[in-house]
């Protein structure tokens, strides 16, 4: 049977719970919500003045209605000490969702650490240092000084480059402004540490170079934009699953033609009809399905291409629309650069396409009309869209960068219905000093980790063991080396710290690696750490983010951390302390200075530090600000207050002494100068202001027709095909049978850390599925729900098969990142020129293992398609 | 048309006893002293579902959908004779299983489709198993459907008498 709760009623929100702000800590989207927290020996009743809704709870409530909430909105959690109940349900005055919740964030209250009633009990609650044999609980002070003191040892025998980092970089849970300002702060500014990559990827790079280099932010339109579009084009990409509620909240309208309205009054005088959708994806989605119910099947067009051949698409694309004239001649004469020399670089006939591709000459026609032909003589409103697809394919750079010509061309950029955007993973909340130091590329850190380098290896919340690629080979040689300083250490008593510290730095010396993981739960990396240092998660601590249209708001704390655990960006102001210390009892009084600058008491010190102080518009936006605009927040980049005069809109000029070429965003993830000034290591965070006047932001960028380059001019790149780009992978084609393709799924958030302690989800995958065509199957002789081995030169891993008659042939997809099957396994080690991985492109065989476990059996294997019956 | 009627009488006795017992307890707590509170008539740790009769055998047929309502009238659901022994299943076939059909994600109703034995929402894609004790095939609501607890006397009179998850839009199943 399928899990049940077997919960036939639950408490009612009483009429004075207290409320806080919530934004959804998962994915881009950021969906609003709200806490409301009650004590435990209470409750609300039915009647209008007994419940925080002011309505008959007696009755039955209609459909969309605000006034119920789901067994999985509810817990019992501590607040300031004291149990009290939970409701966290979605906000319907948010205009991101309005009132949707998706089957990640809906279960934010489930997904809470509970005592009393039993959820997330894997979360850390104290520091933890490998002690007699395995991880025993300490004190802040104790395992701090001990990450300190090693920490400096290695320092001093091979330099920074010693210190190796894993830091994510991102907003939502396990990131925000605060915290990826404490530790950019720690790791670029009190030091320059170069070995350091991001969470998903090895190495400290940005996943849309192209687009940036090009003068294009990533995350340039709204969301409002997806109601606006005559056409969206979305490539790699799967956002019912992974975007949901932006999906079904502001792409749906339009594919229903509901908001026609909004586009005859947002922009008269052309015609308006509902959009067209044109998908990019080797393999038949979810998304794809609910398109072509909404919109019709005509209004659809989903190019099925041979995986990793999108730049070939996109270059003959702009090469047919320029043949047909369907360029926008005036935008690129005011607003670009090197038009002419990029379209003649990559010409490319729709045969040549065609035949890379797989599609027919006539489908490739089709989406260039459908992408650009004007309207009764109207400009056609393209939103472009891309996500892993593109960036995990084959040849990120350029396949980005012709995936921009082609929005560029067509004039789709800093308009209403436009736009060229990822469509994201995380919420963005990246607020560091620069990184200029650590190059480009930036150094393929989980590679050097392979070979030997590094002493000590600091990591944030990353797992690399699920979410790396060559990850067998990493496993291997990680748990290598950290098990000869796990050796080392039980050699000596552990009172004994100088002994343990010189035990640590001998297996150091002879290749071994001492490893630090801050974590809010036990990771599969953690396994091999020596220290794990507890950190608090979102709603735990004050948290801002921005989502995937730069909205930002702040999450309210509405409950305490469990045991001992800390915000990441006070447990990096903490770190920093001991390293200042110990520098200073040493004698290096000019390194132990490096480290001042962090006497931060709360996250709101460090958002101060941070945010307030160095990231464009960053003066107007203080906590108390933030908390008046609620689930709706503004959108960055800020440029005033309430009614006053707000700041040139928009974005950079080129102007000399402009550090920053616009908004936050553009320094997110990655490259670009985001800091107006130095981080300063003296005195401490400004006092924020009390006022709660509104913030005035920024709707959509470059609607000036001005982009991030010195003269404002956007700049076409040359994108030529290559072929599968980064090393070994065509031989790997060669030899092996199945692609395993990969990705995502809608119960699953992010590699699982949270859902693996779930009963809902870990009942509907208990193992990572394989979707094969049953001709595919018969010729293996597997039934559904099969644990098979999926194997190929880099490593193997697992999965039960899950029958899909619309996959290709030979074309597999494999759940990504999931703890009982790790897809990372069976990936290359091959990178593109600036060290993006390339999971999507991966080959393989497969047999089997062993007939469905007794855990798969009662599953459902049916297809995840609706059908209008 | 008898069936509806018995519906409505449940549900109004429901209702009657939930009020009177809410009544009673105000009025306790209004006369007695706070010490003697604790004396008040305690109330029962889990929902008291109502037996009640949504059907005969005779009136299933296999793998056609026929409309209930449980606990009480206002809340729809469906009765499916499905041809096949399944977990959960209730009669001499072990075949008969019964769900709430407002999709638990947002309160959409739920369509049947008899080619894969599916409940499916229209509202956002979101789609149930009968066959699987209502499991979420693909969808956005954070609880599999809850299905009701059978039981199907001598007379093939179809009874249900549970529920085992938390409808959509109401607090307690019974209200």
């Amino acid at each position: 049977m399928a899990y049940k709760r077997q919960i036939g009623r639950l408490p009612i929100i009483p009429a004075d719970a207290k409320v806080h702000n919530v934004v959804c800590h998962y994915c881009i989207v950021g969906c609003g919500y709200h806490a409301y927290t009650w004590d435990t020996n209470h409750q609300g009743g039915t009647a209008p003045d007994q419940n925080v809704f002011g309505v008959d709870l007696s009755q039955q409530q209609e459909a969309e209605t605000p006034a119920w909430y789901s067994p999985s909105m509810y817990n019992i959690v501590k607040q300031d000490g004291k149990d009290v109940h939970i409701v966290i349900k979605p906000d319907r005055d948010c205009v991101v969702n309005s009132g949707l919740g998706s089957i990640r964030g809906a279960r934010m209250a489930e997904m809470s650490f509970s005592r009393q009633r039993n959820t997330q009990l894997q979360r850390l609650t104290d520091p933890m240092v490998w002690r007699y044999g395995q991880m025993q609980p300490t004190s802040w002070d104790d395992a701090l000084d001990l990450v300190a003191r090693v920490t400096a040892a290695v320092i001093k025998e091979q330099g920074e480059e010693g210190v190796f980092i894993s830091a994510f970089d991102h907003g939502g849970a396990g990131g925000g402004y605060e915290n990826t300002w404490g530790t950019g702060k720690l790791y670029f500014g009190a030091m320059k540490v170069k070995n350091i990559r991001i969470h998903n990827r090895p190495a400290y790079n940005s996943e849309v170079h192209a687009t940036r280099d090009m003068g294009v932010g990533e995350l340039n339109n709204c969301y409002e934009d997806a109601e606006l579009a005559d056409t969206i084009m979305v490539v790699g990409a799967n956002p019912l699953e992974t975007q949901t509620n932006y999906f079904l909240n502001h792409w749906i309208p339009n594919l229903r033609g509901t908001s026609t309205e909004k586009k005859n009054k947002e922009l008269p005088g052309e015609p308006h009809e509902p959009v067209r959708v044109i998908i990019v994806d080797p393999r038949r989605t979810v998304t794809v399905n609910a398109c072509e119910i909404e919109a019709g099947k005509e209004r659809v067009l989903h190019l099925a291409i041979n995986s990793g051949t999108d730049l070939a698409l996109f270059n003959a694309l702009v090469t047919h629309i320029g043949h047909q004239g369907w360029t926008d001649k005036d935008f690129i004469a005011a607003s670009t650069n090197g038009f002419d020399k990029a379209l003649a670089a990559n010409r490319t006939t729709l045969e040549q396409a065609a035949e890379i591709t797989g599609l027919t000459v006539d489908q490739i026609k089709q989406a260039a009309a459908w992408i650009a032909e004007p309207k009764d003589g109207k400009r056609r409103r393209t939103m472009f869209a891309y996500e892993k697809g593109l960036i995990w394919g084959n040849d990120n750079y350029r396949t980005n960068g012709s995936l921009v010509n082609l929005a560029l061309a067509t004039g789709n950029i800093g308009r209403p219905g436009g736009g060229c955007v990822r469509l994201g993973g995380h919420q963005e909340g990246y607020s560091r000093p620069s990184d200029a130091h650590v190059g480009r590329p930036a150094a393929y850190v989980d590679q050097l980790l392979i070979e030997g380098k590094g002493g000590v290896h600091h990591i944030w919340g990353c797992d690399h063991y699920k979410t790396t690629l060559n990850a067998h080979q990493f496993k291997r040689r990680y748990k290598e080396r950290t098990d000869m300083v796990k050796d080392a250490m039980s050699s000596v008593p552990y009172g004994d710290r100088q002994a343990t510290v010189d035990a640590i730095v001998g297996a150091v010396g002879k290749g071994g690696l001492f490893s630090v993981d801050v974590d809010i739960i036990p990771t599969k990396i953690g396994q091999a750490s020596h220290v794990l240092l507890p950190a608090a998660t979102s709603g735990e601590m004050n948290l801002t983010s921005m989502n995937g249209e730069r909205r930002m708001r702040l999450t309210e704390r509405y409950m305490d951390p469990p045991g001992q655990s800390m915000p990441d960006c006070l447990i990096a102001a903490r770190l920093a302390n001991h390293l200042e210390r110990v520098f200073r009892e040493a004698g290096d009084n000019a390194v132990a200075d490096q480290f001042k600058g962090f006497d931060w008491q709360t996250e709101e010190d460090a958002f101060m530090d941070g945010y307030h102080q160095h990231e464009k518009g960053g003066e107007f936006v203080t906590y108390a600000r933030l908390r008046a605009m609620g689930t709706n927040g503004f959108q960055e980049p800020a440029t005033g207050l309430g009614e006053t005069e707000p700041l040139a809109a928009g974005t950079s000029t080129g102007e000399p002494g402009e550090v920053l070429g616009g908004p936050a965003i553009e320094g997110a993830r990655g490259k670009e100068p985001v800091q107006k000034a130095a981080p300063t290591n003296a005195g401490s965070p400004p006092e924020p202001a009390a006022g709660t006047e509104r913030i005035i932001g920024t709707k959509r960028l470059y609607a000036d027709g001005k982009f991030n380059k010195e003269d404002g001019k956007a700049v076409f790149a040359e994108t030529q095909w290559r072929g599968l780009q980064a090393a070994g992978k065509q031989e790997e084609k060669d030899k092996f049978t199945f692609l395993i393709n990969n990705g995502r799924t809608n119960h699953v958030w992010q590699s699982a850390y949270l859902d693996q302690q779930n009963e809902l989800v870990m009942d509907r995958w208990p193992y990572p599925f394989i979707e094969m065509n049953p001709a595919d199957m018969a010729e293996l002789s597997l039934n559904q729900g099969d644990l098979v081995e999926v194997y190929n030169d880099n490593g193997a891993t697992q999965a039960a098969v899950y029958p899909t008659p619309t996959a290709k042939r030979k074309e597999t997809f494999m759940l990504f990142a999931f703890p009982t099957g790790v897809q990372g396994n069976v990936v290359s080690p091959g990178v593109n020129e600036f060290i993006i991985p390339n999971y999507k492109q991966t080959w393989a065989n497969i047999r089997k293992i062993s007939d469905a476990p007794e855990g798969v059996k009662h599953l459902s294997f049916k297809s995840q398609e609706y059908q209008a019956t | 048309m008898d069936r509806c009627n018995k519906l409505v009488d449940v549900g109004r006795r429901q209702f009657l006893r939930g009020g009177a017992f809410a009544a009673a307890g105000m009025a306790t707590a209004v006369a007695m002293p706070a010490q003697a509170q604790t004396k008040a008539a305690p109330g029962l740790a889990l929902v008291e579902y109502p037996s009640n009769k949504l059907a005969n055998i005779a009136d299933l047929k296999p793998n056609e959908p026929f409309d209930v309502g449980y606990p009480d009238e206002n809340a729809p659901g469906v009765l499916l004779k499905l041809g096949m022994k399944v977990e959960g299943g209730a009669g001499p076939d072990g075949d008969i299983v019964g769900f709430s059909t407002i999709c638990p994600h947002k309160g959409f109703p739920l369509n049947y489709n008899a080619e894969d034995r599916t409940l499916n929402c229209p509202g956002h894609y979101s789609r149930f198993d009968c066959e699987a004790g209502g499991q979420q095939i693909w969808g956005q609501a954070t609880q599999n459907l809850p299905q009701y607890l059978l039981r199907v006397d001598d007379k093939g009179d179809v009874f249900a008498e549970g529920l085992d998850e938390l409808i959509y839009g109401r607090l307690s199943n019974v209200l």
